[in-house]
């Protein structure tokens, strides 16, 4: 049986870690290629890696950064942020990571998931969806880190991407997210009974508690970022916390 | 320090699997040339994607018969994820295309209702006599499956909707359906042992 994943997420600008709330106000945490191994070491199951500078030098530098990751880490990596072409996927595959996430690219042109999945593997490809809640009921997905409401509905979407050779769903609520009131767990529920393909949680973690609940409503994965990068707790707690509620973690 | 041959059959995540030999303390280089496929003392045939995608590359690159060759003569040889199945004669995935066919059987689709593809940490259970595989836990990410292993290979199983083949060895031949580069210390300590046999093994 899989057991639940905890995926520590690096948000990178300048080759440095950083981590502001709904994608504002962004502070250092610290090296990119230390807090994998540092959270490796805590027995993080898989780091992901954001690529949030979002402009050409930006690119170049993230590059630096997988490839600096990938020498110090034995766990799938997981790296989006931006990206908008199948070469641009390639890149970053040759340079270390395991799985590319898209997010904007894929809502401006769906056809991307189809090229990279038959080119890489539906395993390989990975579709970020921001999904902010919606006044009258549902969930709208958003684009450009926020910046962009796009009509789309986060469900529907989520199982077309799937549909279209995604692999795995990396599902952020931009309601919750970096304000640490815990996962949007209606979110986690419309959506992983929609899909077959694996759900990442992300967006509002704070506690191991947190972390039981996204599982319990669905989630076959939890991501978070600021709890691990300022030491306020660490995996192997979460860990012990999450398998003495009965979610099978590996040890 | 040991030279192993990784074996370029497209878009493999060639940067972890290079990364992982390193850290095991290897000496990859990577080719996809049929004579370093012959020569190489050890060598590594990565993969993700499809089995037609890399049996496309495999073939056009001449390297199908070098392969086989390596393989059926036991010469040390890791073959990670999909690299696992192209030693079978076929999957479910890409119907009519001959994979290498170093071992009977066709791999399938995950069933029973589990999320498929199956990404993640499972259990590992080596099966009595194996020399390299042990117990823990291991990453996958895959689709497509072996539901028991050929005879005159020991495997390790795990389970996912069912039990399927999470590796097989015979001899100094490895192939794991999931990614040791990817497995932490676990994954690395496999490669070592991988690494130690092949080097020990006669030519």
């Amino acid at each position: 049986m899989l057991t639940v994943r905890i995926i520590p997420c690096l948000d990178v600008r300048g080759g440095r870690v950083v981590k502001g709330v709904k994608f504002k106000g962004l502070r250092d945490a610290g090296s990119p290629p230390d807090l994998a191994a540092e959270y490796e070491r805590q027995g993080a199951d898989e780091i992901t890696l954001l690529d949030v500078s979002a402009t050409p030098e930006g690119r170049g530098t993230a590059l630096e950064t997988v490839r600096a990751v990938r020498e110090r880490l034995a766990l799938p990596l997981t790296v989006g942020g931006g990206v908008s072409t199948e070469e641009h996927a390639g890149a970053l595959l040759d340079a270390g990571a395991d799985k590319v996430g898209v997010n904007t690219a894929a809502v401006r042109r769906p056809a991307l998931l189809e090229e990279m999945a038959a080119r890489f593997g539906c395993q390989c490809t990975v579709i970020a969806i921001d999904a902010a809640a919606r006044q009258d009921g549902g969930w709208e997905v958003v684009a450009l880190s926020g910046r962009e409401r796009t009509g789309l509905d986060a469900v529907a979407w989520a199982r077309e991407a799937a549909s279209r050779g995604a692999g795995e769903i990396l599902l952020t609520s931009w309601d919750r997210d970096g304000t640490k009131s815990g996962y949007d767990l209606d979110l986690i529920r419309a959506i992983s009974t929609e899909v077959e393909v694996p759900v990442i949680a992300s967006g509002g973690a704070a506690s191991a508690g947190h972390m039981v609940e996204a599982v319990r409503a669905g989630a076959d994965a939890v991501l978070a970022a600021s709890i691990f990068h300022y030491g306020e707790t660490t995996v192997a707690d979460l860990k012990r916390i999450m398998a003495d509620s009965g979610v099978e973690v590996r040890t | 320090m040991m030279e192993v041959v990784v074996i370029r059959t497209g878009t493999a995540n060639i940067a972890s699997v290079l990364a992982g030999l390193r850290r095991a303390g290897a000496a990859p280089r990577v080719s996809s040339d049929p004579l370093d496929v012959q020569a190489a003392r050890m060598a590594v045939l990565p993969g993700v994607g499809t089995v037609s995608a890399a049996m496309e590359r495999i073939d056009g690159a001449g390297l199908a018969d070098p392969l086989r060759r390596r393989l059926s003569a036991g010469r040390p040889t890791l073959c990670v994820c999909l690299g696992l199945q192209l030693l079978a004669g076929g999957s479910e995935e890409s119907p009519g295309v001959e994979a290498l066919g170093v071992v009977p059987g066709t791999a399938t689709r995950f069933s029973g209702g589990v999320r498929v593809p199956q990404l993640g940490w499972n259990r590992v259970e080596a099966g009595e006599g194996c020399r390299l595989l042990r117990d823990g836990h291991a990453y996958f990410a895959n689709s497509y499956k072996l539901d028991a292993a050929p005879e005159g290979w020991c495997a390790a199983t795990s389970d996912h909707g069912g039990r399927f083949v999470a590796a097989m060895e015979r001899g100094s031949v490895l192939a794991c359906q999931f990614h040791p580069e990817l497995s932490g210390a676990w994954g690395l300590d496999l490669i070592g042992r991988w690494l130690e046999a092949g080097g020990e093994a006669p030519c």
